[in-house]
């Protein structure tokens, strides 16, 4: 095991192919909290809100610290029995439950799995719950890195999308979370929505917050939400050119502050790419705990080559939570994912970095295939020092369907894909 | 046997939707063939889709019995004949085994084209017509005025007219009555030789081509040697019946009956239509009968498997339903754009429609149909003249000396306030004005000389929204005629798309290339990068538009290491790819195939 792996190296430039393969071996846990005051209308996450039924939410942490202690390390892989590289709690509204809260799920990781002192420790938040009380017991507690659902900087915006703060109130929230002491700080933002007028001005000001990561993320149209429902009885529905703008624009400002793109929606100054969703593009092992929450871990007999597992639990809470409670596992499905379709999904998780994939046997047979020839005669997809990069981040998906369409290559071993049915 | 004189062989005659079907299902059930419990609306269309088209496609004749006024019990065989202006060879065939018809009007809307075409038809055919208002129920009917209209065409007097209602059965018995006392019996020869008109013929699975026959001399009698004349086939008449509706064999068939024969004969093209059925070894001295003109294609258009792997089984659908649409034609051919298919003719665009729905219903294929084209004659510098099927048969422009495109006559009854408009139309699409005849001071007769290009372009659906649905038209082959014609080609990213080219009149060119560039503009997806479509004639381009190249394809979102999720969606996407038909390096879906060609809203 290199060092570096147990230590990931700071100082690393975001879309550095060095940091992002290395990212494969971090071992790291997502933990969920489906908690929020209200459903966005754009939202199709595994959320509970108070007129859902939320019970209390120490029932909740009480189930997630038992789905924990229920877990064992599970893989047979070496190197694992390690204390976690980073743990990402996410949601939902995580900041919906009280610090103590937050913190005994950290101390319930730390007890079932260790976390490394280096670790980062993320938490996603709304800047309305934020207060420096909570945000100083929150790094007591341990946590390195907040993520804010900024949105917006425009209140017509931010209305439109259901957020229940000011733009104000997300400046305050930075100011809070830098003088508590966390160590990186994230502002998420949301482009293309149809009354998105001055979408510039968003990224100016939250470039002027200084915060050391940024997250764009188009408005997506979710079947099932809100949002569909009213695009379906008419309401305007996101522009796709209009969001490549305001993507593009997004990128310029970010590159002339010193930000770095490092995957398709991901902006970073130098040290502070996520390393939870880094290890997720990396194809790495990592745990999941809560509400419909995804793990991925590999199996096989040590020596032979490794099949992935990606298992899912359940998104209804009380079935979560009478699992759990029960002693069972929440689990509702997983499939597993070896040979070939294992190596189309290192590809298409990698290509979404700056930094690009290994091209490998994959990558060999994409370059070669009709579709590979095609997008890189198109300017799409470039090849490199034996890696495969997108140059149009745009159009990862074309990549990533071409990707999935790959026969599987004489060079590689059995293809197998075996999915069990879930009950979700 | 029968009693010659007590037989009475009509049909019936009605524009769609003025009810035939109904009237038929009424006679049937007046007359005790079929019980009100059988009944079935519409009994005698038996596919699916004439049930819900609501038009007959195949001729079919029943044997019914009536107890006439007088207290004679009559044989009446009721012939049934399609309804549409595709389909008018084979109202010829049904008229020529009968001695007389019904020509149904709808009491609301009067006398239509059609139905005047049929009539006309049927008078050259020899046949004594009782002309039948009905719908006479409906509290928008009109009898009076209707009765009027009939008399001035038909040139009888107003008490000549029958008023029923199919409906309600109100005066089906006085109908049936009349086809007794006006139509003559058959006439004919008992004592001379078999001769008997095949005037119409199907493929059964289990028996074989079985035909339907009229017998005109002799009798035809189940076990007897026969011949086709026309194929010269000797076969044994295994079996002889009739329809009433139900199959009952019998022992023969005598003069002036109509029923069925089977041989055995499992190709249907031993067996034509309009061939004369003899005895076996007598054929020498007996005359065969007048025949009828093999039936002519006047619209062609490429049919292709959506899925290149289905080309067998298309043909093999194409052969099964010949077996009983002796008017269809097919030829393979080979489209850069759309791979393997068939050039196939057709009556008109109806028919083109329903052999296209019957192909992707009964089985069970997914078809793009190119645009209809009609059969141009190119005259060569060489002085070579061919017939020109499809766009790419058209030689290059400097080669031909004269190009020609068919004629039709068009006859339009309408309501005499829309005579202006009418016109106007016809001009539009470069007709020539032939005679007009007032057929009551409210309605008028049209007489045209249209190009069938035209027609079979979007000439009925315009004259139809132009008269608010009140003119009728009918149209009868009439001759070529030399015009000024030219092929447009569409172009995607600069390559010539076959599928999409159609010759056209100059002066349309221009209209009908930017119609297909914008529509394609629209169609076809975005693709990697920008794409020039464009329509040229020969090498000059007279419209273009462009594809934008795609440029967003991407879910931002991970889903919180929900990877299963983002495949599924990737893979979903994939499913969606798999439909498209690569033309170069464009993908294009199959429905902008279809919908490009879509001829109605052009």
């Amino acid at each position: 095991m290199p060092s570096r792996v147990s230590e990931p190296r700071r100082a690393a430039l975001p879309d550095s192919p060095a940091l992002a393969d290395g990212a494969a071996e971090w071992w790291s846990a997502y933990v969920h909290v489906p908690f929020c005051a209200r459903r966005c209308p754009y939202c199709d996450f595994a959320v509970v809100t108070p007129e859902e039924g939320a019970g209390p939410a120490t029932r909740y942490v009480d189930a997630v610290v038992a789905e924990m202690a229920q877990t064992p390390t599970r893989s047979d892989r070496p190197g694992l029995r390690r204390p976690l590289d980073a743990v990402y709690v996410g949601g939902g509204t995580p900041s919906r439950l009280p610090a103590t809260e937050l913190h005994r799920l950290v101390d319930a990781l730390r007890g079932s799995f260790g976390v490394a002192d280096s670790a980062e420790i993320t938490l996603e938040a709304n800047p309305e719950d934020w207060t420096p009380s909570m945000a100083e017991a929150l790094v007591g507690a341990g946590f390195t890195r907040v993520s804010f659902g900024a949105q917006s900087f425009e209140p017509t915006v931010l209305s439109y999308l259901g957020r229940a703060h000011t733009p104000e109130e997300a400046a305050a929230a930075v100011a809070v979370a830098r003088h508590a002491g966390f160590e990186s700080i994230s502002l998420d933002l949301i482009y293309g929505s149809p009354p998105d007028t001055d979408w510039r001005d968003t990224v100016r000001r939250a470039i002027e917050l200084q915060p050391d990561h940024v997250s764009t993320y188009a408005l997506t149209v979710e079947g099932g939400t809100e949002l569909f429902r009213s695009i379906a009885a008419g309401a305007l529905a996101p522009d796709p050119d209009r969001q490549a703008d305001a993507y593009e624009l997004a990128g310029d400002e970010l590159g002339a502050a010193g930000y770095v793109r490092y995957e398709v929606s991901n902006y970073a100054k130098p040290d502070h790419a996520v390393r939870y969703t880094m290890a997720v593009w990396a194809q790495a092992q990592y745990l999941a705990f809560g509400l419909g929450a995804h793990d991925h871990l590999l199996a096989g007999p040590p020596g032979a080559e490794p099949v992935g597992v990606r298992r899912r639990n359940v998104r209804r809470l009380e079935a979560y939570l009478e699992a759990v409670e029960a002693g069972r596992s929440p689990e509702a499905g997983r499939e597993r994912i070896a040979g070939w379709q294992r190596e189309l999904e290192r590809l298409f998780l990698g290509i979404r970095r700056a930094a690009g994939v290994a091209a490998g046997v994959g990558g060999t047979a994409l370059l070669a295939s009709p579709q590979g020839r095609r997008l890189v005669e198109a300017g799409v997809l470039v090849a490199a020092d034996d890696r495969l990069r997108v140059l149009r981040p745009l159009l990862t998906d074309a990549v990533s369907r071409a990707i999935l369409d790959l026969p599987p290559s004489a060079a590689s071993s059995r293809p197998e894909l075996s999915v069990s049915p879930g009950d979700c | 046997m029968n009693d010659q004189t007590r037989i009475r062989n009509f049909s019936i005659i009605a524009h769609i939707d003025h009810g035939k079907s109904t009237l038929a299902d009424r006679i049937l059930e007046k007359t005790g063939a079929i019980s009100e419990r059988e009944m079935r609306d519409q009994v005698l269309d038996s596919m699916d889709l004439e049930r819900e088209r609501g038009i007959t496609i195949k001729a079919q004749a029943v044997r019914i019995r009536h107890q006439h006024g007088g207290g004679h019990t009559y044989t009446l065989n009721l012939i049934d004949t399609p309804g549409h202006v595709d389909f008018s060879y084979e109202v010829s065939r049904s008229l020529a085994s009968c001695e007389g018809a019904l020509l149904v009007v709808d009491a609301s809307q009067g006398v239509e084209a059609q139905t005047l075409a049929n009539a006309y038809l049927a008078i050259e055919h020899g046949l004594e017509i009782i002309p039948v208002v009905n719908k006479i129920d409906l509290p928008a009917a009109d009898p009076d005025r209707v009765s009027e209209e009939l008399s001035t065409i038909l040139g009888g007097s107003l008490e000549d007219v029958i008023r029923v209602s199919a409906k309600t059965g109100e005066g089906v018995v006085e109908l049936l009555d009349a086809v007794v006392d006006r139509l003559p019996p058959p006439g004919g020869d008992p004592e001379a030789p078999l001769r008997a008109l095949v005037f119409d013929s199907y493929y059964d699975s289990y028996r074989g081509v079985i035909s339907y026959v009229r017998v005109v001399d002799g009798r035809l009698r189940q076990g007897e040697q026969v011949r086709f004349m026309a194929t010269r086939l000797d076969d044994g008449a295994d079996e002889v019946g009739v329809l009433t509706p139900a199959v009952v064999p019998v022992a023969q068939l005598g003069t002036g009956e109509v029923g069925y024969l089977i041989t055995g004969v499992k190709e249907i093209d031993l067996i034509r239509v309009g061939d004369t059925v003899t005895l076996a070894g007598s054929s020498g001295g007996v005359e065969a009968l007048a025949g009828y003109a093999e039936p002519k294609p006047m619209v062609f258009s490429g049919l292709f498997p959506t899925d290149g792997d289905d080309f067998e089984r298309l043909r093999e659908a194409l052969d099964k339903l010949r077996l009983n649409d002796a008017s269809l034609v097919y030829e393979a051919e080979t489209s850069r754009a759309l791979g393997f298919g068939f050039r196939c003719g057709f009556l008109g665009l109806l028919h083109m429609e329903i052999v296209r729905e019957r192909l992707e219903r009964e089985y069970d294929l997914d078809l793009v149909a190119t645009s209809p084209s009609v059969e141009y004659r190119a005259t060569t510098t060489s002085g070579e003249v061919l017939s020109v099927r499809s766009p790419q048969d058209l030689p290059h422009a400097a080669k031909v000396e004269k190009l020609e495109e068919p004629y039709v006559k068009v006859m339009i009854i309408t309501p005499s306030e829309y005579i202006g408009t009418v016109m106007e139309l016809v001009q539009a699409k470069r007709g020539e004005m032939g005679d007009m005849t007032y057929l009551t001071p409210e309605r008028v007769e049209l007489h045209y000389r249209v190009p069938l290009a035209e027609i079979v372009f979007d000439f009925f659906d315009q004259l139809k929204s132009r008269t608010r649905g009140y003119a009728s038209l009918d149209y009868e082959p009439a001759d070529y005629k030399a015009s000024d014609l030219v092929r447009v080609d569409i172009l995607l990213n600069g390559q010539p798309v076959d599928a999409f080219s159609a010759i056209v009149h100059k002066d349309r060119a221009h209209h009908f290339g930017r119609t297909m560039v914008k529509r394609l503009r629209d169609l076809i997806p975005r693709q990697l990068f920008d794409v020039p479509v464009q329509a040229a004639i020969g090498s000059r381009v007279i419209a273009r538009e462009t594809i934008k190249a795609k440029r967003k394809d991407v879910l931002a979102k991970c889903y919180g290491g929900d990877i299963t999720r983002k495949r599924k969606l990737l893979e979903r996407q994939k499913e969606g790819k798999r439909r498209m038909k690569m033309v170069g390096q464009v993908e294009v879906p199959q429905e902008a195939f279809v919908a490009a060609l879509r001829i109605d809203d052009a």
